[in-house]
């Protein structure tokens, strides 16, 4: 029978990334940005973390590491990493008015190709036999989990056993949501995204709510590269491994129609259906595994006909995605 | 001067790349009196007042509010010295709450409190008469609704000069009349209002003062009370215009264009119209009268071919071959194809017109671009054109390669025209031809029709000034609710029968 106390657990590994990846996206998606670029900024926040740890782990030495650095120093370097990620996306597409499509995606080659070649300078100075680096004492930390999971039976197994980034990543969803949706930085944040002219008009610095939004949607992005490469594949970095994560947490925005509680669940589902072709036995049938991959792609095409079919004007894309934004242009 | 200035505007001028938009202006505003600012389009009225609000900054120049010199860099900057403006395109978003738009951009500390600014703008409305509910979502409202949240918008920031841009032309008669109550109030508040229309008789009907610019000079200001619609006319144009149409009786009209029986429903499923038949005659201009929304747009768009048919003929009687086709079933490239010299202006001219990223060269090969033989389109003829339209319409624009979109409303249409009638169309539909334009414009435009008419062209006309309707059409088709009311003789029918057969079947309702 389908397991669900070992399947759930791994769904949420899963979907973890892909939280972070929406909810970054959102937040930028808001703001009237439409940053292709996350798959890449996912992949630079883990490289960056990666090389934050390898240096660390180095200069320890064989000592044991103490756990505030081992866990601060990645971290940092993640952020910093997507921050400067988010910065050049904004200076090219705020400041420069690029187009925003074709930046995106050049950020993501860029993304990628950044990750692999640092990830491949790290095997290369490490001298491994195998073309992996692996972090696991920092990963170690972070993959703490609550000191009581391990006695609280299934409900500990499903809900308790993560390291501590999983809960930050739901945290972070649900503080994104309040703010969006409660507070007067969230109005003005949606207004940018909706109608440009509008709050500009209305006073509230345009260029200043992207930029914010922008970077602080990478960071947040970059966290799920990170949360992915030291929690969930326990601090083995390969190359390419993060695979099309980043693509499905864009496809997630869309499926949660802009909503990052939503997202919450939505990323489990996700998680849930990009390996459920290990849990349905398919025999020896390369093909049919790769249908079942397809499916979370297939449900996000399902929910994008139903949502344009109702034509909610709340279930809309912000009207002025993918725009730049120049005061005196008419 | 008895009363002190709001606003001092001194040697003001603002220039875009080669144009200079406004050219060393001088305006003054008095405290509490309402100033009409008048101009053809294009004479740089809302860049004006762009600078005012903060939108543009002026190149040289210096403005005084209340006596102050003041730099407004920003439209924060316009707020903190209490001036609000209400734009021509509402500056709205959509899927907020009234009260959502207007709280934004307020800089209130403490809580986000959203239900203390609803109490207040509830009394705000209670004040001054308005009717809008707060926690109503803009796309939920009629245009007058979202101008109301407009200026409850700059209230509610405590605004005490408000500047309204062509707050009528998208209005009805009487929302245009309630509007001007709430200016009369607020003027007695001792708010000062500076309005920008195009209409003379509300200009008369409204304001106190009016100034006059004309391409981007300050002409010079007038008390109210001292002036006549022909009076505006002469210092806005420049020189002395006469203000009526030329009306050539129609010669040898044929029947061209048949509508029969003609029902379509919008997507909705709704009725939208009901049975109409008519004839289009060559050689003469058949106006369309109706309320806004009788099913005009419908009507035009089903005879282009851009609207699905339910059930109806739509004749066209080749003025060549006196054949009879009928262009039911037919996409606009299937009209084109089978012969028929269709024209249309619609009434969305940068939506369905004219691409607006595009200069008029690119706007006048979306009509030809199918001509030639060669593999590569071709662009010297519609450069020709482009340029001829330029020239013999005055189109204001630095050149032909410039975008449209960017152009003042006025050229934009006179682009738009100009590209419809060098089609040498058999038959010619205008949908609100002159909305939004000067008086000066809308002349060349009537006078433009009929010299098409004098071609033998039929040309259908719908319209929403009545005097205009009859004083340039030979013959009416009135709409009402979908239906034809009646067809009628423009030179016999009086303005009141006409109002009457528009509301006819709204009072059967009542």
């Amino acid at each position: 029978m389908f397991d669900i106390v070992s399947f759930f657990p791994r769904a949420v590994m899963q979907g973890i990334p892909l939280l972070y990846g929406s909810t970054g996206e959102i937040l930028t998606e808001k703001s009237g940005n439409l940053n292709l670029g996350i798959p890449g900024i996912m992949y630079v926040g883990a490289i960056s973390g990666v090389i934050g740890a390898f240096l660390y782990e180095q200069s320890a030495a064989g000592r044991p590491l103490s756990a505030f650095p081992a866990i601060a120093i990645p971290m940092l370097c993640s952020l910093l990493g997507s921050l400067l990620m988010g910065l050049l996306y904004c200076f090219l597409t705020v400041t420069l008015r690029a187009n925003q499509n074709v930046t995106g995606l050049a950020m993501t080659t860029f993304g990628v190709g950044f990750g692999n070649f640092f990830g491949g300078s790290l095997i290369k100075l490490t001298g491994s036999e195998v073309p992996s680096v692996a972090l696991s004492a920092t990963s170690s930390f972070f993959r703490t989990s609550l000191p009581f999971a391990e006695s609280a039976g299934w409900f500990g197994q499903m809900f308790l056993s993560y390291g501590f980034l999983a809960y930050l990543a739901i945290l972070i969803a649900l503080f994104s949501s309040h703010v969006l949706n409660r507070t007067r930085i969230g109005l003005y944040l949606r207004s940018v995204g909706e109608s440009p002219a509008t709050a500009d008009a209305a006073g509230i610095n345009v260029v200043k709510y992207k930029y914010f939004a922008t970077c602080i949607g990478s960071m947040i992005a970059g966290l799920g590269g990170l949360y992915y490469v030291m929690d969930y594949a326990c601090g083995v970095w390969s190359n390419d491994a993060f695979g099309d994560r980043g693509w499905l947490a864009i496809a997630l925005v869309i499926f949660t129609i802009w909503r990052p509680s939503v997202s919450i669940l939505a990323s489990i589902l996700f998680g849930g259906l990009y390996i459920l072709y290990l849990y349905i036995p398919t025999g020896m049938d390369l093909a049919v595994k790769e249908l079942y991959k397809m499916l979370p792609y297939v449900i996000t095409l399902i929910v994008l006909i139903i949502v344009s079919l109702r034509k909610k004007r709340e279930n809309q894309p912000p009207a002025s995605l993918g725009l730049s934004y120049f005061r005196e242009e008419r | 001067m008895g009363s002190p200035c709001a606003i001092k505007m001194e040697n003001i001028t603002k220039r875009f790349g080669t144009v200079t938009a406004n050219d060393h202006i001088n305006l003054e505003l008095h405290e509490g009196e309402i100033l009409s600012l008048l101009g053809e389009n294009g004479s740089g009225k809302t860049t004006l007042m762009n600078m005012l609000s903060g939108i543009y900054f002026p190149d040289e120049g210096q403005i005084y509010v209340h006596g102050k010199p003041v730099t407004i860099a920003s439209p924060k900057d316009a707020f903190d010295n209490g001036i609000g403006m209400i734009h021509q395109h509402f500056k709205l978003v959509d899927v907020f709450t009234a009260a959502q738009n207007i709280v934004l951009g307020l800089e209130e500390q403490g809580k986000f409190d959203l239900k203390a600014a609803s109490a207040r703008i509830t009394e705000i409305c209670q004040k001054y008469g308005f009717d809008i509910k707060p926690d109503q979502k803009v796309y939920d409202m009629s245009v007058s609704q979202k101008q109301t949240v407009e200026i409850v918008k700059v209230l509610y920031r405590g605004a005490d000069i408000l500047i309204l841009d062509e707050p009528t032309a998208v209005l009805t008669p009487q929302e245009t009349d309630k509007l001007f109550d709430i200016m009369r109030a607020m003027k007695k508040d001792g708010k000062s209002l500076i309005i920008i229309t195009h209409k003379l008789h509300e200009v008369l009907d409204v304001s106190d003062r009016v100034a006059v610019l004309r391409k981007g000079e300050y002409i010079g200001g007038v008390l109210t009370k001292d002036a006549n619609q022909q009076s505006l006319t002469d210092m806005m144009v420049g020189r002395s215009v006469t203000l009526n149409i030329d009306r050539p009786m129609p010669v040898d009209p044929q029947p061209r264009l048949a509508v029969k029986n003609l029902t379509v429903y919008d997507q909705l499923g709704v009725k939208r119209l009901d049975n109409v038949s008519f004839t289009a005659n060559s050689g003469e201009i058949l106006g369309i009268a109706g309320v806004a929304g009788s099913g005009q747009k419908e009507l035009l768009e089903s005879i282009a071919g851009l609207y699905p048919i339910a059930r109806g003929e739509i004749m066209f009687y080749d003025p060549e071959s006196g054949q009879e086709k009928n262009l039911v079933g037919m996409d606009p490239l299937d009209i084109k194809r089978a012969g028929v010299g269709m024209a249309f202006v619609p009434e969305d001219r940068l939506g369905m017109g004219l691409v607006g990223s595009m200069g008029m060269t690119g706007n006048m090969m979306l009509r030809s671009w199918r001509n030639g033989k060669g593999l590569f389109v071709d662009r010297k003829h519609p450069e020709q054109l482009a340029n001829d339209v330029w020239k013999e319409l005055e189109v204001v624009t630095p050149s032909t390669s410039f975008p449209v979109r960017r152009m003042s409303g006025g050229n934009v249409q006179k682009v738009l025209v100009g590209r419809e009638i060098a089609q040498d169309p058999a038959v010619l539909m205008t949908a609100y031809a002159v909305r939004g334009l000067d008086i000066n414009t809308s002349y060349t435009i009537y006078n433009l029709l009929t010299a098409e008419k004098m071609k033998g062209i039929a040309v259908l006309y719908v319209g929403e000034d009545l005097d205009v309707l009859l004083e340039l059409c030979d013959r009416l088709v009135v709409l009402c609710g979908g239906q034809v009311s009646g067809v009628v003789d423009a030179r016999t029918i009086t303005k009141e029968e006409v109002g009457l057969l528009m509301t006819q079947h709204r009072k059967e309702d009542a």
